[in-house]
């Protein structure tokens, strides 16, 4: 049986296309969110008559969804583990709250009002951490009675009024690269952080093959690296060149700065290190991570903590934007990231997902409510559709897991590659291991 | 008994996935009342025909035909060949933990008029089916506090409930102890007499040995052969031939031990039940390992062996109340996980799938997951190391995979446990403790499994292996002990042990109480 899977997969152009974005599940995965991102922007892109990639509504999309997609970085750690955080809207809005009252009572400067902030984030998680991790209470409750306990704090604090910011403070949420005194028809420091993107880009892909090359593992054809590089890099270029040719006085957010930086950083964490590994141990078998020595409990502590820490970070962007702290400030983030999360791929059962795939889960959440927003569509009908994507987006994955392939994207280009190769048979998905006891019930089966 | 009119013929099934054929005109005859035997290696396909047969594959996504009790029958679902008296029991129990053995029994198949369940008439008719089954408890009782052996009593009088005619078991003696197997083969034999025929499907050749009537043996998805028990002749080496297609001179590598001095010592290890505390699965246990020793632990489910191991390895089970583990000549503390991997210790659980791997993943990352330290600098891995090492991995354990990016989830039972035991070398142990290292897996890579085993000794590591299976004990360990209800009863070297007197002290306290 296990001889099938021992004949080396031969590749036919089309399926390596995929190989653009690694191997493996999570992976191919992304690539067909990545797609249905692509699809949706093009389609308002024709529909607002161009009004979606203009450089005024990107600049805006990223202002007014980056603290969403800051949520989402940490909330697909939390949902890699198996838990939720339902606490980060409410915990956002204290913070907020806490940080414009001690600038606006203490006249504390800005930038140690980011920090207090942060202090305050990382007290609440590691309150919110210890219950979950150390006495054993489900996140789910724990967050709910966070979600409840600092949205009450949040108008004790700032006796249910608004709390206004000094406009020194309003830069993370609402500055801009500035301009350097060249006389050039754009954002000089926008074209630049574009540049330094492709040239990381290429480095990468120059050290990935070198890695691949020397550990023999599979590796894409050069075309394909070529291909990737290309496209990825004109992509940059192409939205640094919008984003330094809007209105004059506006360039590439500081709140996208932010977020792009946490996006490396966490990619960085989740991939490459130790405690990276961890998270998605302890997500995918608890047990059998304890018992490999993985102290299960303190990376629950952590990554609680780490989602308080970011959700205090994406409440102060949020104050800073709308230049006061009110008591309806993150209502119903905690949705909008989980969301994010979901539509990118991770596992309701935990120990998959990615940071990247949240992230483009989360800009298909925010293209999709821009998008309906440019066209006039209502509050209410965006909220349905909002809905029905999300329903959309992870039943469309059951199903195809049901069925053995990755996503609708991953079946497609299944059965393309078996027209390109009918003669050689591919691994077989569907019953890798038919026939041996260890998988004697298939998943309908189980009840009764 | 070849007399009896068949019950069931299956002819030429052959059931294709994509790429890869499965079963290959295989055929097979049950007759009425008979206990048939399936017998074929892992991957052989015994579990695809069976789930052809119970109608998991429904009619149409196989060709061949199915005749039960005379009748051409083509099954849609599960539902339908239970409707026609076919009833699988899987090894993994389909029962509900919290509810009680009544509602289990009639689940699906309730005892109703017009919607409302008649609770007397059911619970009349349990304790009917529990009495015929031979399990004295009360209907009532929730199946979370059943044992597994009795769970399966129940899965049994549930599919007698819906009046089956044929019993399929797949491997149904997989996780019960020697004396629940042998009540429930009592059983199955006891079905027979009252006209229930049953299709055996087991690892454990000497159980198809003691009560099949006839055998069939699947290969590579093809009916090598049938063979008739009662004609004589049969015997296990004869079955492994056909399963293996050669015949296996031994089924236990040759070896020379090359045995050190004691290097690990547990003196008077004394551990509590994580949950009743009256009760002790560790009273007071010694024992010792030379270097390059390989000792077994034999003892009957439930005498404490999993939960004396899991203890010693960083107090993963139960509660310690005392007791002293030295190394090297110096008592170690073992608070954690991290510790006894840190100490040298390495511990792969019986149950592989639930405490071994995280089956998501790839195999190059579960087989450096004990040890990440060892492949990253300041927290970072060193992805070209890891990669490095589990090539190495896979050629030296001879792991069948075309990468060791694959998951783990996609490779057969026993490259799985290659997979568990190169991520337990990787850690550099000076003691492995082996917990039921080759269950569930076929006789070729079980074969293997051995000779790693003894390589690692070879080495001048210890090895403590707990098995279930006396041969496997008598076939590799260089001494075995015996543990009866938390107590060390004995320690018998290899060269003296038999199964009977194992058994025997497996089964009592008392040493050489009769001798």
């Amino acid at each position: 049986m296990t001889s099938a899977t021992d004949t080396p997969k031969k590749s036919g152009g089309f399926s390596d296309i995929r190989k653009m974005f690694g191997g493996g599940q999570s992976t191919l995965r992304q690539f067909g969110i990545l797609g249905s991102l692509l699809v949706i922007i093009l389609i308002f892109q024709i529909w607002t008559g161009g009004l979606t990639l203009s450089p005024t509504n990107l600049i805006n999309v990223v202002n007014q969804y980056s603290y969403i997609l800051i949520l989402a970085i940490g909330m697909v750690m939390v949902i890699i583990m198996g838990h939720i955080d339902l606490s980060v809207g409410s915990v956002a809005a204290f913070s907020g709250i806490v940080v414009a009252k001690a600038m606006a009572d203490w006249n504390l400067p800005w930038p140690f009002a980011i920090v207090l902030g942060l202090v305050v984030g990382a007290l609440i998680g590691a309150w919110q951490g210890w219950w979950v991790a150390y006495v054993g209470v489900p996140a789910f409750i724990v967050t709910l009675a966070g979600m409840l306990i600092f949205r009450g704090a949040n108008q004790v604090v700032g006796q249910s009024t608004t709390v206004p910011v000094p406009s020194e403070f309003g830069v993370i949420g609402a500055g801009y690269l500035p301009e350097l005194p060249i006389a050039l028809p754009f954002n000089v420091l926008t074209m630049l952080l574009g540049l330094i993107g492709v040239a990381w880009i290429i480095w990468n892909e120059f050290r990935l093959r070198g890695q691949q090359k020397r550990t023999g593992s599979d590796m894409a054809p050069v075309w394909v690296s070529i291909l990737k590089v290309v496209l990825l890099s004109a992509v940059i270029l192409w939205a640094a060149w919008l984003f330094a040719t809007g209105r004059p006085g506006t360039s590439f957010p500081v709140s996208g700065i932010i977020l792009v930086v946490l996006v490396i950083v966490y990619s960085f964490v989740t991939n490459k290190t130790v405690f990276g590994r961890h998270i998605y141990a302890v997500g995918g078998n608890r047990l059998a991570a304890s018992l490999s020595g993985v102290k299960d409990r303190r990376v629950d502590f952590f990554v609680m903590m780490n989602m308080s820490v970011l959700a205090s970070l994406a409440g102060m962007i949020f104050v800073a934007r709308s230049t006061a702290s009110g008591p309806q400030d993150g209502n119903g983030w905690e949705l909008d990231a989980i969301a994010a999360v979901f539509i990118g791929g991770a596992a309701v059962s935990g120990g998959i997902g990615t940071v990247i795939g949240s992230i483009i889960g989360g800009l298909v959440m925010a293209f999709l409510n821009n998008g309906l927003q440019l066209i006039g569509t209502g509050a209410d009908l965006v909220s349905i559709i909002k809905g029905l994507v999300l329903l959309l987006a992870v039943g469309i994955d059951v199903l195809s897991k049901r069925s053995g392939g990755a996503s609708i994207f991953g079946i497609w280009s299944r059965r393309r590659q078996a027209r390109l190769e009918t003669a050689v048979p591919e691994t077989p998905a569907v019953e890798p291991t038919a026939g041996t006891n260890e998988t004697s019930i298939p998943a309908d089966n189980r009840q009764p | 008994m070849s007399l009896n009119p068949p019950i069931l013929e299956m002819r030429d099934i052959t059931k294709e996935f994509p790429g890869v054929k499965a079963l290959s005109e295989v055929s097979i005859t049950v007759r009425a009342g008979e206990i048939h035997a399936i017998c074929g290696e892992n991957g052989a396909g015994k579990s695809t025909l069976m789930k052809v047969l119970s109608g998991v594959y429904p009619a149409g996504t196989y060709t061949g035909e199915i005749w039960f009790q005379g009748e051409l029958v083509e099954f849609k679902d599960i539902r339908a060949s239970e409707h026609a008296g076919i009833a699988i029991i899987h090894q993994e129990l389909a029962l509900i933990p919290e509810l009680s053995i009544t509602e289990n029994i009639f689940l699906g198949n309730e005892i109703a008029k017009g919607g409302r369940i008649d609770w007397t008439e059911a619970k009349r008719r349990a304790v009917d089916l529990l009495a015929r089954v031979g399990l004295d408890e009360n209907p009532d009782t929730q199946i979370k506090h059943l044992g597994v052996g009795k769970q399966q009593l129940v899965e049994i009088a549930k599919a007698l409930a819906k009046n089956v005619k044929l019993l399929i078991l797949d491997e149904p003696t997989a996780a019960l102890n020697e004396d629940d197997s042998q009540h429930l083969l009592d059983l199955i034999l006891g079905l027979k007499g009252k006209g229930i025929a049953s299709i055996m499907i087991s690892h454990k050749l000497n159980e198809i040995e003691q009560i099949s009537d006839s055998i069939t043996i699947i290969r590579d998805g093809r009916t090598i052969e049938t063979l008739d028990v009662a004609a004589g002749g049969v015997d296990e080496d004869r079955i492994i031939r056909g399963m293996v297609g050669r015949s296996l001179e031994s089924r236990y590598p040759d070896r020379t031990p090359k045995i050190g001095e004691v290097f690990f010592e547990v003196k008077d290890w004394t551990i509590q039940h994580p949950q009743v505390p009256e009760r002790l699965v560790a009273k007071g246990s010694n024992l010792n390992v030379r270097r390059g020793e390989i000792v077994g632990l034999a003892g009957l489910m439930g005498a404490g062996r999993t939960e004396l191991a899991m203890s010693l390895f960083g107090r993963s089970y139960g509660t310690y109340l005392g007791g002293t583990i030295i190394k090297d000549g110096q008592e170690i503390v073992l608070k954690d996980v991290q510790a006894a991997i840190d100490h040298g210790l390495a511990y792969v659980s019986e149950d592989r799938k639930v405490l071994g791997l995280n089956l998501l993943d790839t195999i190059k990352r579960s087989i450096v997951a004990a040890k990440l330290g060892k492949i990253s600098k300041r927290g970072v891995i060193d992805n070209q190391q890891e990669h490095g090492i589990a090539e190495g991995y896979r050629k030296q354990l001879r792991i069948k995979t075309p990468s060791v990016d694959a998951g783990v989830s996609k490779l057969s039972g026993g490259n799985q446990q290659k997979v568990v035991l190169a991520k337990w070398m990787f850690t550099d142990p000076d003691l492995l403790i082996l917990d039921e290292p080759t269950r569930g897996i076929d006789v070729g890579a079980k074969y293997e499994i051995y000779t790693i085993i003894q390589q690692l000794a070879a080495q001048g590591k210890g090895v403590i292996l707990i098995s279930s299976e006396l041969p496997e004990l008598l076939g590799i360990a260089d001494r075995i002990y015996t543990v009866f209800e938390g107590q060390i009863t004995d320690d018998i070297p290899a060269s003296e042990a038999t199964p009977e007197n194992l058994m025997r002290r497996m089964t009592s306290a008392k040493k050489k109480a009769n001798a």
